[in-house]
């Protein structure tokens, strides 16, 4: 065992840098999909028309019936076959927001149910339609309820996005994995990659604790000062 | 301004109201009460469709309101001619239910803005007119956990009132407070009765329904047993159910 070797961190820092960067990216294109594209099917998955919540549970189900590996495998490698070509970053994009959008919807729909019965009534009593009480008193609160979870998600799916090399996106894990190859310095590449993931992991672990923090207050006036 | 003709309502097998007909003229305050599962408060729920009954018809001020008859099934109107009827009648509930994340002056503009589409300035001044007459002129920053339970209560009063709805309903306004805090929601209430709002109170307090009401109805498993004034039903109670249960409640207290 030798310790780290600073050559081989001279000659290819630049490009797991680069892997990072794909990775940070990744992770803010899918989860901001997710977290937005997960509320109406969190709906279709509470309709009232059994035809719309059959799809939603499907759909669902079969998210998170499969691995992640193989449904990114399938959208890269088997789609083509039906004339769906994508490059790897769409398919990862794809494969990462399908499934990031079931689970997430599963998180909101607890939080929606969680809201107390009486708060739709009171909003009907008020003269609000069921749109109009959903958007304005239901989804504040549950998006509160929901917050710590979802932050978790966050965090689960930026080490998930290194998943995306079995499609061949060039993010941090791919690179190591060919640089270390390449180099023969597994020691020294996987220490590195592990040490960048962490550089970002853990502040973005620190700030989903922040949140979690700030929703479990009630709501109350800001104290001055 | 308020009338329920031969309305049932069944939870599955359950019937809980069973045919009730009573009519409610602007001005009135009605008080009901009677035992608990008696089916009161699915009758006050009815009256603002929060209930959809099984059987039977609701006129507001003279018309059909909610739903029409198709056949034997009730069929529920669209969402916005619902709304529109419901816009009439505030609802007090029990456990208050205000909005947990809008101030207080927040829960009483939220409805005139989204509910009934008025502009927010002149919302805010009607809110703050609400507050006051509620007695919470300086408390409309606070949020709901900051506040007391007569207090949550008073604001979800203000909250129906800044609608300027035709009647009120309250469902067991004063049950979820402590004893000391019920005095300030039943003033409350009782200056809206001298403004002569119409109202119709689900209460266990008999002494407030003694002195505030026109009319007291009594329900016991999903009927008028007993109605009428204050004093004929509760010092010359003539059906005998009736009597049962004040001679339970007036030992208690």
């Amino acid at each position: 065992m030798e310790l780290l070797n600073l050559d081989v961190v001279r000659e290819y820092g630049g490009a797991l840098l680069q892997g990072l960067a794909i990775t940070v990216v990744l992770t803010l294109i899918v989860i901001t999909i997710a977290l937005v594209l997960a509320i109406p099917v969190a709906l279709i998955r509470m309709s009232p028309i059994f035809l719309l919540r059959t799809i939603g549970s499907i759909y669902v189900e079969v998210i998170r019936g499969t691995p992640l590996l193989l449904q990114l495998a399938y959208i890269y490698y088997v789609m083509p076959g039906f004339g769906l070509n994508l490059d790897p970053l769409s398919a990862a994009i794809l494969g990462l927001s399908l499934n990031y959008t079931a689970y997430m919807s599963e998180v909101y729909r607890g939080g929606i149910l969680a809201v107390p019965k009486h708060q739709w009534e009171a909003a009907a009593t008020v003269g609000m339609t069921k749109a109009v009480a959903f958007y304005r008193i239901i989804l504040p609160q549950a998006l509160r309820i929901v917050t710590p979870t979802l932050g978790n998600y966050f965090i689960s799916l930026f080490k998930d996005t290194a998943l995306a090399s079995v499609v061949t996106v060039q993010e941090l894990t791919f690179t190591g994995q060919i640089i270390s190859a390449r180099s023969y310095q597994y020691f020294t590449v996987y220490t590195v990659t592990g040490i960048l993931y962490l550089s970002v992991g853990y502040p973005a672990a620190l700030f989903v604790r922040w949140l979690e923090k700030r929703a479990d207050s009630s709501y109350r006036r800001k104290k001055p000062g | 301004m308020i009338e329920l003709i031969d309305i049932h309502k069944s939870f599955g097998s359950a019937e809980v109201l069973r045919g009730i007909n009573l009519s409610i003229s602007a001005g009135e305050v009605v008080c009901i009460i009677g035992p608990s599962g008696s089916g009161k408060s699915t009758l006050l729920r009815c009256i603002n469709f929060l209930e959809q009954p099984t059987s039977g018809t609701i006129l507001i001020e003279g018309e059909k309101a909610y739903y029409d008859h198709v056949g034997a099934v009730l069929k529920a109107r669209p969402e916005k001619d619902i709304a529109h009827v419901r816009r009439k009648l505030g609802m007090v509930f029990q456990d208050f239910a205000l909005f947990p994340h809008l101030s207080a002056i927040g829960n009483v503009i939220e409805g005139q803005i989204y509910g009934l589409g008025i502009p927010r300035v002149e919302a805010l001044q009607r809110a703050s007119m609400m507050l006051e007459r509620v007695g919470l002129a300086g408390h409309g920053d606070h949020y709901p956990a900051e506040l007391s339970g007569g207090q949550k209560q008073r604001v979800a009063i203000a909250r129906s009132l800044a609608l300027s709805p035709k009647a009120m309903l309250f469902d067991e306004p004063t049950s979820a407070l402590d004893p000391e805090l019920v005095g300030e929601v039943l003033d409350v209430m009782k200056n809206l009765s001298g403004d002569g709002m119409t109202m119709v109170i689900v209460t266990h307090e008999m002494a407030f329904a003694r002195e505030v009401a026109d009319r007291v109805v009594f329900v016991d498993r999903g009927k008028i047993v007993e109605e009428g004034s204050p004093e004929s039903v509760f010092d010359n109670p003539q059906n005998e159910r009736t009597q049962t249960f004040l001679a339970r409640i007036m030992r208690r207290s």
